[in-house]
């Protein structure tokens, strides 16, 4: 195929527009860089009133929400989910890993769920505690001040509460807790699992005269109109173009492979843009992948030349390998006290107001690492799937379940806001033998090869699931619930959800000072090309039993700094 | 029946279904391609253009979609709070036969089920029946049994409809109104009201109430000590 040749020369290109992504657009667009920014879907903004749900009624559609154009509901702010028509990927032997992709600027910071944890000091030092994994070659004082600068650039609520691993950082204050959060406090204190204010990405308190500030309509989901939230686009992107960077986005735009010279160093991409279906080369002196774990994985491996004929960087063969996912399992509760609730607005913040950090040392454990909880419930507001089994509850108190009239109308609003669940988020071992590789049989359909998983749990991740499902139902209990639906036995993996489902795939170029170990380096520089970064989670030594986009940010902050010293310097 | 009879009664099963097709499209095509346009919510072009291609389809037969406006106003009789009708529950009904195609041989063979248990009972439709032989109908498939393993085709077909009839009313204007739901509009968040709380005997930690939004600052620019204490 012809490839169209794009006469501008860039410092800087880089591929994808998520928390990484955006990320070293603003550093490096704010020192002056050319920047090109390649996304493979769309552009968006969540303030283009075209684009927009959030503040939408289940009625304005004719599915009520439901979730048959988007995985999370139709006014989730993703374009894309686990499937995308015309971009497979397969599975190796009894392997289920969910792939979850969202093709548009921003990413999947559109929808995330805002939860903003730092790695603390034991999340880089896993084998240092347990002998299992890996250390990070950095520690967190190596990122600590780029935490402090993500909080004071983005913003973040919490409370200081001086815990080891949980570092505290540069806070807006917390909303107070809901009705069914202050339920699962009374619970969960009484078992002793530490209850403390989330630490979430949205603005409860102006922090910049650019974005607004949170006026509770629970939909950070649907990406918020007023940036009050963390988006890539709306609080990275447009910022640095707004400020007068020199930043062209490339939307629509899907990278098929990053271009070397003679001496093996990077060159740009390829890029198919996805409206004419034709070939694009856009050149720059630096690459900085980010692209997702699992898609930059995938740009690399398709990335073979002469000088890397095992793709891009791999010659450790480590492309790929190490991919693991957090662990995850969910529990539902029925209170009765919950029921005939008094109404009132409890829509909040999007996401929950109070949460569990991990609170046990795993020494005392059969499983070494440790995993938080998340709750949810409350007086939501309706959509698709409300109201169906509208009495099977009423099983619980002696009456009858189903029929028809009047009556079920009552047994809607009788049921309103008394059900309530918790999500365990768990950090796994990553292993070599969990990976995504190039499947040489399928391409999808811009004649890209696909990726294909393999990947299954170890005992560790069961063990914990299994003790997570004992520490919600003791919870509910405490809080005078009832549990509902089976415990998962061993049989369900405890209960264990498929791996990619929890959306925080990390490791694939993860980081190390050996380049016969790792991928990249601290800097998350390619061991094998010095022109080459990556700043999405790839470079992941260990998912700590934290959610990764705030450490994508601070690690994507240190790493631009490194290449604007490195583009100084000119060794690069 | 041999080859060339089931040949001909395919060929006649599928010309009456045309037939009956096209005489169930009783609004205008005009109608129907300006329902796209009641919808705005963000879409993307292609999801635009799917939901209009469903919006020009007709699953349902109108005598089909009679059977469920009657099955959704016994299911939900019309009350002051607000009808079926009101709430566009048979539309939503039509719509998500073809956005969920895995649902569409339940409902068809339900609805069918439907008229021939009336016929075989009472002689006639389950539509011609009088309120109460229909409610003897709903006596024998509205009630599932919550520790049985499997339930009757029947059972769970009600199970089906009933389902639809309730999410489709309770996601509509009038049954938000009714539920009680007051969100999805910019507002203050400061805590559960205090006679709530009450009722529940719950209370905020005095310990955690320095941690909270003092919303009256809200509008402050935030700033912070060098310990990280927010001093604005």
């Amino acid at each position: 195929m012809q490839i169209i040749e794009n006469k501008k020369q860039y410092d800087v290109v880089i591929v994808g527009s998520g928390a990484g992504g955006g990320m070293a657009t603003k550093i490096l667009a704010d020192q002056g860089l050319k920047v090109a920014v390649v996304e493979a879907g769309p552009f968006f903004d969540p303030a283009n009133p075209d684009q927009q749900t959030q503040l939408k009624w289940p009625y304005e559609s004719p599915r009520r929400g439901a979730g048959t154009t988007r995985a999370f509901g139709e006014f989730d702010m993703a374009y894309g989910g686990w499937n995308i028509e015309g971009e497979p990927y397969n599975q190796i032997g009894e392997t289920q890993f969910d792939w979850f992709r969202s093709r548009m600027l921003g990413g999947r910071t559109n929808h995330w769920g805002r939860i903003s944890l730092r790695f603390g000091p034991r999340d880089f030092k896993g084998k240092d505690r347990d002998g299992l994994g890996d250390n990070w070659p950095i520690g967190y004082e190596d990122l600590k001040p780029y935490y402090d600068k993500v909080d004071k650039l983005i913003g973040v609520f919490g409370s200081k509460e001086n815990m080891y691993n949980e570092p505290d950082g540069y806070f807006l204050p917390a909303p107070k807790p809901r009705l069914h959060e202050l339920y699962y406090k009374k619970g969960a204190e009484k078992s002793g699992v530490k209850v403390m204010p989330s630490r979430l990405s949205i603005l409860t308190k102006r922090i910049n005269n650019e974005r607004g500030i949170c006026f509770y309509c629970s939909q950070c989901s649907r990406s918020c109109s007023v940036y009050g939230d963390f988006s890539a686009g709306s609080c990275l992107i447009f910022p640095a173009q707004k400020s007068g960077g020199q930043v062209d986005l490339y939307v629509n735009s899907m990278v098929r492979e990053v271009e070397v010279n003679g001496e093996g160093k990077a060159t740009g991409v390829l890029y198919i843009n996805k409206e004419d279906r034709k070939e694009y080369r856009v050149t720059g002196k630096v690459v900085v992948l980010a692209a997702s774990a699992c898609s930059t994985a995938r740009i690399l491996l398709n990335s073979k030349s002469a000088q890397h004929p095992n793709g891009l960087g791999n010659s450790s063969d480590l492309v790929g390998k190490y991919l693991h996912d957090s662990t995850g399992s969910d529990r539902m509760a029925f209170v009765p006290e919950l029921m005939n609730r008094k109404r009132y607005n409890e829509d909040g913040v999007g996401g929950m107001h109070l949460y569990s950090p991990w609170w046990l040392d795993n020494k005392n454990l059969d499983f070494p690492r440790g995993y938080h909880i998340e709750v949810w419930g409350g007086l939501g507001m309706p959509s698709y799937g409300s109201g169906f089994n509208p009495n099977d509850l009423n099983k619980y108190l002696g009456l009858k379940v189903g029929g028809y009239g009047n009556q079920l109308r009552e047994d809607v609003k009788k049921f309103y806001g008394s059900v309530m669940g918790m999500s365990g988020r768990g950090e796994s071992i990553a292993r070599k033998e969990n990976y995504c590789e190039i499947d040489p049989t399928t391409v999808d359909e811009f004649g890209i090869p696909v990726l294909r998983f393999n990947y299954s749990w170890s005992d560790y991740e069961r063990k914990q699931a299994r003790h997570m499902h004992n520490t919600f139902e003791e919870i509910i209990e405490n809080m005078g619930g009832i549990v509902l639906g089976e415990k998962p036995g061993a049989d369900r993996d405890y209960g264990l959800l498929n791996p990619g489902r929890i959306i925080h795939e990390v490791g694939t170029t993860r980081m190390g000072s050996d380049p016969k170990k790792s991928v990249v380096n601290e800097f998350e520089q390619l061991h094998d090309v010095n022109n080459v970064f990556i700043v999405d989670a790839g470079p992941f030594v260990s998912q700590a039993d934290k959610n990764p986009t705030w450490t994508i940010l601070a690690l994507s902050w240190r790493t631009s700094e490194y290449i604007i010293q490195e583009l100084k310097k000119q060794n690069i | 029946m041999n080859r060339r009879d089931s040949i001909r009664s395919l060929f006649l099963g599928s010309m009456a279904g045309g037939l009956a097709l096209e005489s169930c499209v009783t609004e205008p095509k005009q109608a129907l391609e300006q329902k796209i346009w009641d919808y705005q919510y963000g879409r993307t072009p292609q999801e635009k253009a799917y939901d209009e291609k469903l919006l020009n389809q007709q699953f349902f037969t109108t005598s089909e979609l009679d059977k469920i406006r009657r099955l959704g106003n016994l299911i939900l009789p019309p009350n002051e709070a607000g009808s079926i009708e009101e709430a566009g529950v048979p539309e939503f009904i039509e719509f998500m036969a073809k956005d969920f195609p895995s649902i569409q041989t339940q409902m068809r063979g339900g609805l069918m089920w439907l008229d021939s248990h009336t016929y075989k009972t009472f002689g006639k439709n389950f539509i011609d029946c009088s309120e109460d032989e229909q409610h003897q109908v709903l006596d024998l498939i509205a009630f599932p049994d919550p520790e049985a393993k499997e339930q009757k085709q029947e059972v769970r077909f009600f199970s089906l409809v009933r389902n639809l009839v309730m999410t489709g009313y309770f996601t509509s204007e009038a049954g938000i109104k009714e539920l009680g739901y007051q969100g999805n509009q910019p507002n203050v968040w400061d805590g559960v009201p205090e006679e709530v709380l009450k009722d529940h005997g719950m209370s905020y930690d005095e310990s955690w109430m320095p941690k909270f939004v003092d919303q009256s600052k809200r509008n402050d620019m935030a700033a912070w000590d060098e310990e990280g204490n927010l001093i604005s």
